[in-house]
């Protein structure tokens, strides 16, 4: 694993970090209401935006670091499957799915003694 | 100043938009951002870093991706790639929330500096909220909650780093498993057009399927190839049943 040090850490951070995501914003606002609702492009641009953020959800439920690494994939997984039958039984309400989730999963641990 | 009479001043909305800081979707946030400095305090990123970064890099996703990158010791462009491609949703998500806050003399310039403070829980909680608020105080009520929020979590990640390094492994693991479990629940619930719910379950799969086939470029892979496809599968459906109607 690398850590950068010194000044060159903010200048990478603030290239790498801040202006990869302002540089949207950005130009969110000033599309504001240009942009058509229901555009193709829009819904496009859409679709790409939340496979991108899926993609980095299953990456952290499947290959988490830290002390999760050591947890068995069935419990994570199990975790996250009953908080979406909770969250689909419970009207969509994030916080019932959540809450779910992270019980099964700290029951879990306890169990296994992680 | 008669018009404060009626509708407030902004420092009262200002402050009811501060206020906003003991919602359930902030103090989830909140929870999440303890989880996301547990993670960063076990890879080593130094503390100054982190809070640095906590109000440069507003966007839980840019963020998580950031510190994978520089850890697997990624250069600045591959950095920069592959945390702007997952930063594209800000762009709909800012154009969406400014026709509904602003008024025909709000400058530019304020537009342009209160974006930073649009992300997934400033977004969802504005959007809801907003129309309850009189259209000449809206700037005012998002500003107050999109500035606190922020603030608020450069705060929290300071304090608890030196904490989150010795926090039992269950309380440790549960924080971190917030992050995605936050992401999936609140992305599900307030999308509002049918090709989100299925450009999410295809990103869940293309994601791992990428990372399996070619783990230097999953995410974009994953975020380019699998969302066009939903996006191809949900205007098919879409077209095929406006047919049929």
């Amino acid at each position: 694993m690398t850590v950068l040090e010194g000044w060159w850490a903010y200048v990478f951070i603030a290239i790498a970090g801040w202006l990869a995501t302002d540089l949207w914003r950005w130009l969110g606002v000033l599309a504001g209401n240009r942009l058509r609702e229901d555009s193709e492009a829009l819904n496009w641009v859409r679709a790409v935006a939340t496979a991108l953020v899926a993609a980095v959800i299953a990456k952290l439920i499947l290959y988490p670091t830290g002390v999760l690494e050591q947890s068995p994939l069935w419990l994570r997984l199990g975790s996250v499957a009953t908080g979406a039958v909770a969250f689909f039984i419970g009207r969509q309400k994030p916080a019932i799915g959540i809450a779910t989730a992270i019980a099964v999963l700290a029951i879990g641990l306890h169990i296994l003694g992680v | 100043m008669d018009d404060g009479q009626t509708i407030g001043t902004r420092r009262d909305w200002f402050l009811t938009g501060m206020k906003g800081i003991f919602s359930l979707p902030a103090i989830i946030l909140m929870l999440s951002f303890v989880g996301f400095c547990a993670f960063t305090a076990q890879a080593g990123i130094p503390v100054e870093q982190v809070v640095f970064m906590t109000g440069m890099v507003w966007a839980l996703p840019a963020k998580v991706i950031l510190v994978s990158s520089i850890l697997g010791g990624a250069n600045l462009v591959t950095a920069f790639i592959a945390v702007t491609l997952s930063s594209i949703r800000l762009m709909p998500m800012v154009a969406a929330l400014v026709p509904e806050i602003r008024t025909e003399k709000t400058p530019t310039w304020l537009l342009l500096f209160l974006s930073h403070f649009v992300a997934i829980t400033a977004w969802v909680f504005a959007m809801e909220r907003v129309q309850s608020v009189p259209r000449e105080r809206r700037i005012a009520f998002f500003a107050g909650f999109g500035i606190t929020l922020v603030l608020a979590n450069m705060l929290l990640v300071g304090v608890v780093y030196q904490f989150v390094a010795e926090f039992p492994p269950i309380v440790a693991g549960c924080l971190f498993f917030l992050t995605p479990v936050y992401f999936l629940a609140s992305i599900w619930s307030s999308a509002r057009h049918p090709v989100i719910y299925v450009a999410l379950v295809i990103g869940l799969i293309a994601g791992p399927l990428f990372y399996w086939l070619a783990p230097e470029f999953d995410i974009l892979l994953a975020g380019v190839g699998g969302g066009t496809l939903a996006w191809l599968a949900e205007r098919n459906w879409r077209r095929r049943r406006e047919a049929r109607a």
